[in-house]
């Protein structure tokens, strides 16, 4: 019998082929997965990035409810067509904190990753309210509802705990005042200097267009009006993060 | 493995396997299926020494190509910015009003401009840029902030009530929320607005809205109610109603007022493609 028949001994031992399976698996993702983690061009820091702030949190809890990653990618791919489009490609660390991350494969609407400070807060209302209203041709569903929905701020600090098992880097500070700052986000009256140093670069408005309720419309059009906005390219040097 | 049989109809050896009677033959792979699959191998080794491939321990393997998706990308874009650039230079530095005069740049700018209204301005604007309640029709005469060729580039760069420092703005107060007016008065002064362009709100005093109308609103929509384009306050007796001109709608914005926001263009296009855009919509229904 010769080499090329030895894998008689597999077929026929289940427990040897399990074995050997493994090992091969195990080859791959030796190869394929730890580089991942140590390897300094995959782990790319870039300044601007920081964790959501509670609000835009609840809003990305709101998106991943609603389904909205079947239909809308959050993933500009480097190519000059969608650049040309949507602005510059996506950037790795844009998705640093994001469990599970929202990049999408299909899209029957346009990608949302930049799409932060495009339209006006009324005109995301309007078009979530009735996407006819705003974009005839459109095939969205409507989601009328979020504008009565009241959010449930209480839980938020439950989500920014489960989020810092998995690596996001909230401090005990951030948790401790996490309600406080979902509803310091939506009141531009109030004091909001702690939530702003927490969270750099946060807009704080009445997103809903009814300042008197906090509801799920309020979370959702927070998060998508900072969507891609965290990164300042006019600073972010392209040639020195070339891969 | 002891077992070596030949089946007798075929001449091909069996696996041994049996069963009720039926044995399985030990065909080889067809010849075509085992070149190609060999040939995927070579394949795949050479792609890996041509494109990045293998992890190391401080980098990757570059690969022979030196090719980087990243790199390509920004390449491309930079080549059509590039050739757009044959004509587009010209635009960056000429004025909004030689571009107009300038057939090729014009028609260039014409061209550029309808791309990006596409993009960026139909959501709202409409595709037609006919505008929808509280977006304003880019067709028509009317302009709120002016609609010179340099007023529309300077609000597409700004944008209205934006995050853009220089934003243009303007503040209606909200008469009735913030108790300026009571009911009664604002019935009559929307009367009155509403009788400029030949329509009536039922029980308002005309004359009494008049007089409120001058102590209230003319300082910015005018002491003719035409609007004032320097603060972009509406001319109020056209007929044209961003937010309805039906008697409810007129009260509920003097009440409430509107605070419509436009966001800034300024670093998310480029000059070339607001002057563009500028272009563009001065074309549609823009004004001197």
């Amino acid at each position: 019998m010769g080499l090329m028949q030895k894998h008689v001994v597999f077929e026929r031992n289940s427990i040897v082929l399990l074995i050997g399976i493994l090992i091969v698996v195990a080859i791959g993702g030796l190869v394929e997965i730890v580089p991942l983690f140590y390897l300094k061009s995959t782990i790319e820091t870039v300044t601007g990035m920081r964790p959501y702030s509670p609000l835009e949190l609840a809003g990305r809890n709101i998106f991943i409810r609603e389904g909205c990653y079947l239909c809308h990618s959050q993933m500009i791919r480097p190519m000059r067509d969608e650049i040309e489009r949507y602005g510059h490609f996506s950037l790795a660390a844009e998705s640093q904190y994001d469990h599970p991350f929202q990049w999408g494969s299909k899209r029957t609407g346009p990608d949302l990753a930049r799409v932060g400070g495009k339209y006006s807060d009324d005109w995301h209302v309007a078009h979530l309210v009735d996407p006819r209203s705003v974009v005839p041709a459109s095939v969205m569903p409507a989601y009328p509802f979020l504008k009565e929905m009241p959010l449930k701020a209480a839980l938020i600090a439950e989500d920014m705990k489960t989020l810092r098992l998995q690596g996001v880097p909230y401090t005990d500070e951030d948790i401790a005042n996490a309600e406080a700052d979902l509803k310091a986000q939506v009141n531009p009256d109030g004091m909001t200097e702690g939530l702003v140093a927490r969270y750099p670069k946060t807009v704080v408005r009445d997103f809903d267009g009814n300042p008197n309720k906090l509801t799920e419309m309020d979370a959702l059009v927070a998060y998508l009006q900072m969507l891609g906005t965290l990164v300042d390219f006019s600073t972010y040097d392209d040639k020195a993060n070339l891969r | 493995m002891a077992h070596e049989e030949i089946d007798k109809v075929t001449g091909v050896s069996t696996t041994g396997h049996e069963w009720d009677g039926i044995k399985e033959l030990n065909n080889p792979l067809p010849r075509w299926w085992l070149w190609v699959f060999y040939a995927c191998i070579v394949f795949a080794i050479g792609y890996a020494f041509v494109y990045p491939a293998v992890p190391l321990v401080s980098g990757y393997t570059k690969g022979l190509l030196g090719h980087s998706q990243r790199a390509s990308a920004l390449a491309e874009a930079e080549a059509g910015r590039a050739e757009r650039n044959v004509v587009g230079q010209n635009l960056a530095n000429a004025g909004l009003e030689e571009i107009k005069n300038d057939p090729k740049m014009l028609e260039f700018a014409m061209a550029q401009g309808r791309a990006a209204f596409g993009d960026n301005c139909a959501p709202c604007h409409g595709s037609g840029a006919t505008g929808s309640k509280g977006y304003p029709n880019l067709q028509d005469d009317d302009w709120l902030w002016g609609g010179t060729l340099a007023d529309i580039e300077h609000t597409i760069t700004v944008g209205i009530r934006s995050t853009s420092p220089d934003t243009r703005m303007n503040d209606m107060p909200r008469f009735g929320a913030d108790g300026l007016l009571d009911a009664k008065q604002i019935r009559n002064v929307a009367g009155y607005v509403l009788s400029l362009s030949g329509n009536s709100v039922k029980g308002a005093d005309v004359e009494a809205g008049k007089q409120i109308f001058a102590e209230n609103c003319t300082s910015c929509h005018g002491e003719d109610a035409k609007g004032i384009q320097e603060l972009g306050a509406p001319n109020l007796t056209d007929k044209i109603w961003l937010y309805g001109g039906d008697e409810a709608s007129v009260i509920y914005t003097v009440t409430n007022a509107h605070r419509g926001v436009m966001p800034t263009w300024a670093g998310k296009l480029d000059p070339v493609t607001i002057k563009s855009l500028a272009i563009y919509v001065h074309d549609l229904g823009g004004g001197t």
